[in-house]
């Protein structure tokens, strides 16, 4: 739901971020208030993922600041509070590991050190894999299932933690259909429980009526922020190759490091 | 050698003492190595111990003692490791090369300057049954327990930090104290496994069990047991074959106990990939028609079908098929048909 009179969940103000001295991002205010179902848009290299990852604190900004839940984020401590998808490709490691031990690795945020898992958090993870459709599957090896099928085990981790904020980075990037319609039927089980969601998405497909609003990147600057538009407005019509994109040339020599940008140092 | 004497010889106090090392290295240098291998850096192992040469060599120019030098300078060499593969990114092998080259020289040279040759180093490069003395089985076994109650202690932050750093950080680890941890905590494994397996065949310890038991584990958790397991079977075995063969040839009891690890994943390696086909096979087709939107009219899609409309055309019996949004479109009258 738009909820213009809510409380704002994600302050962003003049948040700009350089990678390798170039602006990825440039001089971006955005407000994500309680409840809201929000998808970032724009084309491969507009920004968007940057400025999610911004907002989550795995990129840090050069320059603007970033409040989650009224808190500045290098003093967030809640996060529980959060739960983060990222974009796919990571759900299986060198060694082979289950579905549920993924999901379950999501409850962490809640779980102090060294404290076995109880009650709560059990049901907590089989309520995510229930939410995502994977409750058959929880002792599935990770690599055994399709890219769909990981993309909501991600989910499902994210949600273990029940967060009340989540950051989803091109969820249905890949996806077959099916998978999507899952996802998309996921993602409006957590928005009828109340959480505030920002999905990043290339393109919204069966996300579509879920989206309240829309926020368009350009060349690093929010373009369109909105009701949802149609596919045509954002993109034109064309076909985007899949594929992931640099940034930045890479590295030349062994203890050269990323940030070449020295207010990135600073920090 | 016959079995009577091999009992004989297993009674014996230096025996006894090596056994219960070897036990404990096998167990903890896998437990470490699971994580090790998750992070897909299943060499760092191997560069550890070549930094750890210098630190044996340092304790044998200095007269203390190799174990603790070689902690020491392991340590050290894991963490500038892990610094350096943190913050070199795409070419973080170079420099890790860089190190383990000089680790290897350093110690060969300073062994040198010690006076005791490669012959004094040759204990620690591939281990040594009688060499072990009572105090330093106490010091492997406090650090393998160290190893142990770290790693499964603190599984499941490893376990996150491990498969996914990204996520981990936002959920509030500190994915780099906990990447520097398993770097300190493999460096001690390293050093721990110096005395039976040795250090340039410890990364072996670290990583066979591991490969061997994922042929047949579907979670991470079994993973780690069952190479603990094998691991520990591993180093206890390969060192009563060496002691068996050291009737006839001096036999240093590192190259035993790793081929002895690589024979177990050689028999399991043609049970795991029997095991993954037949679960591929057993997997039904995903089931259709859930995610299929039946036929729809022509006005949800703004152009006509065409060679230059940008959906692929496929033909299908006698017409053309178009692709559009993962399923096939044939014009029939006021609508498409799904194909």
């Amino acid at each position: 739901m738009l909820n213009p009179a809510g409380t704002a969940v994600v302050e962003a103000r003049d948040v700009t971020v350089a990678l390798g001295g170039r602006p990825v991002l440039r001089g971006n205010d955005l407000v994500v208030r309680h409840g809201e179902f929000v998808a970032l848009m724009g084309a491969n290299g507009s920004g968007k993922s940057t400025l999610v990852r911004a907002l989550t604190g795995l990129r840090p900004l050069t320059q603007g600041s970033v409040l989650l839940f009224g808190t500045p984020l290098q003093d967030f401590k809640e996060r529980h509070r959060i739960g983060f998808v990222p974009q796919r490709g990571t759900a299986a490691g060198g060694v082979p590991s289950s579905v549920r031990e993924v999901v379950a690795s999501g409850r962490l945020t809640r779980r102090p050190l060294l404290r076995p898992a109880g009650k709560a958090d059990r049901a907590a993870i089989d309520d995510a894999l229930e939410v995502v459709g994977l409750t058959g599957m929880a002792s599935e090896g990770v690599s055994t299932l399709s890219g769909g099928q990981q993309q909501r085990v991600l989910i499902a981790r994210a949600l273990a933690g029940e967060p009340e904020l989540f950051f989803l980075d091109e969820p249905t990037a890949g996806v077959d259909l099916p998978n999507q319609l899952a996802l998309a039927g996921a993602l409006r089980t957590l928005s009828e429980r109340g959480a505030t969601i920002v999905l990043v998405a290339h393109e919204l497909g069966p996300l579509e009526p879920l989206v309240d609003r829309a926020v368009v990147m350009r060349d690093g600057r929010i373009a369109y922020d909105g009701p949802p538009l149609a596919h045509e407005d954002v993109h034109g019509h064309h076909h985007p190759i899949a594929g992931s994109h640099d940034h930045v040339p890479h590295v030349g020599s062994p203890f050269d490091t990323m940030s070449l940008d020295p207010r990135e140092d600073r920090r | 050698m016959s079995p009577a004497e091999l009992l004989d010889l297993l009674g014996r106090d230096f025996m006894q003492r090596a056994l219960l090392a070897a036990l404990l290295t096998g167990l903890a240098a896998p437990a470490i190595g699971t994580f090790i291998v998750q992070r897909r850096l299943a060499l760092l192992g191997d560069g550890i111990g070549h930094v750890a040469v210098t630190g044996v060599a340092l304790g044998l120019l200095t007269g203390t003692s190799p174990t603790w030098t070689a902690v020491v300078v392991a340590i050290l060499g894991a963490v500038l490791i892990e610094v350096i593969r943190e913050k070199g990114h795409t070419n973080g092998d170079v420099a890790l090369a860089l190190l383990f080259y000089g680790g290897l020289a350093g110690g060969v040279l300073i062994t040198g300057l010690a006076g005791d040759g490669a012959a004094g180093l040759q204990v620690y490069l591939f281990g040594s049954v009688t060499s072990i003395s009572s105090t330093e089985v106490w010091y492997t076994a406090g650090l393998a327990l160290v190893v142990l109650t770290v790693t499964l202690g603190l599984l499941p932050q490893l376990f996150a930090v491990a498969s996914d750093p990204e996520f981990a950080k936002v959920a509030g680890l500190r994915v780099r104290a906990y990447n520097l941890l398993v770097a300190v905590l493999a460096a001690v494994s390293v050093t721990v496994a110096m005395r039976t397996v040795g250090l340039l065949l410890v990364s072996a310890l670290m990583v066979v069990p591991v490969a061997t038991s994922q042929q047949l584990a579907r979670s991470f958790r079994s993973t780690l047991l069952w190479a603990m397991v094998l691991g520990g079977v591993a180093a206890v075995g390969g060192l009563v074959v060496a002691a068996w063969l050291s009737a006839r040839a001096t036999v240093a009891p590192g190259p035993s106990i790793v081929l002895l690890a690589l024979a177990m994943f050689a028999a399991t390696w043609p049970v795991g990939v029997w095991a993954r086909r037949r679960r591929r096979l057993a997997e039904p087709f995903p089931a259709l028609g859930t995610g299929t939107p039946g036929p729809h009219e022509v006005d949800e899609h703004p152009h006509q079908h065409g060679d230059d409309c940008g959906h692929p055309a496929v033909p299908h019996d006698d017409h053309l098929d178009y692709v559009h949004d993962g399923h096939r479109h044939a014009p029939h009258g006021e609508h498409y048909d799904e194909h």
